[in-house]
């Protein structure tokens, strides 16, 4: 039954571990709400002492953030965290920080522009990418709906 | 209050995640780039906002802030300038978090060693 080429997916999964379901969630819920509220002392701070507005104390929240995870990155922090903790590092920005830093360490040894600098983007690129393709054509489409309405 | 409401927020949001990656077997990819596409949608009529408002860093540490910034800064050059505002605005509001992105990664790349 087993050597059965066509239900192979079906038959393999009664032998797969089964995934830790709400393991996971608390271990992404828990992390992720701790990065947010570390984010939150920040930007209070920012708030506080420079006196951002609310809408724009988000930015330099934003950079303090990259910044700290950039830098546990480098010191390899990072992705032990990211081991338990799934998408409570992927999700915050922490994580786009995260990709950017550890695809261009991992290219390191192939030279600074070769390397480092072509393979910034080789995971955060799709972030951009779709940011900004999804951002302009709901920005022309509202703007399309505002002057016709 | 804000403190409690931005750690409730960010976790559930990192949980819908979580269940993207689980559940539907999306890989880690598929589900920031959804969530920048989510979060893109949610500034009409300023879900997002309003989001941001309740929950301060809860909303606007997570990556659908992301999409919601880049729509945001689009968004206020258009009325200005046109469509060829959306060009102009887009960064508008995301800028200091590519350019920290992209130098402290470049840095830190730089003086650090790969590790693992």
């Amino acid at each position: 039954m087993l050597n059965d080429p066509k239900n192979y997916k079906e038959n393999v999964k009664a032998y797969q571990p089964k995934l830790p379901y709400v393991t996971n969630c608390l271990n992404a819920f828990w992390v992720g709400g701790s990065i947010c509220l570390i984010g939150q002392v920040i930007q209070t701070f920012y708030m506080n002492i420079f006196h951002f507005s609310k809408q724009t104390a988000g930015n330099p929240t934003v950079a303090t953030l990259i910044l700290i995870s950039a830098l546990m990155t480098g010191f390899g922090i990072y992705d032990k965290i990211a081991k338990f903790a799934g998408a409570g590092t992927i999700v915050p920005v922490t994580g786009f920080a995260n990709s950017i830093t550890s695809s261009a360490l991992e290219h390191k040894s192939e030279g600074i522009v070769l390397g480092i600098a072509t393979n910034l983007f080789q995971l955060a690129g799709e972030v951009i990418v779709f940011g900004v393709v999804s951002a302009a054509v709901l920005g022309i489409v509202r703007l399309f709906i505002e002057q016709v309405f | 209050m804000i403190f409690l409401y931005a750690f409730l927020v960010g976790g559930a949001i990192c949980v819908v995640g979580q269940l993207l990656i689980d559940v539907f077997k999306l890989t880690p990819a598929h589900v920031v780039a959804s969530f920048v596409v989510i979060g893109a949608f949610l500034d009409v009529f300023g879900i997002y906002d309003r989001l941001i408002d309740f929950a301060g860093a809860g909303a606007t540490v997570p990556i659908t802030s992301f999409g919601h910034s880049l729509l945001h800064g689009a968004m206020s050059e258009g009325h200005e300038h046109g469509y060829l505002g959306i060009a102009m605005g887009i960064f508008k509001l995301t800028s200091s978090g590519i350019t920290s992105a992209i130098l402290f990664g470049f840095l830190v790349a730089l003086f650090f060693k790969p590790k693992g």
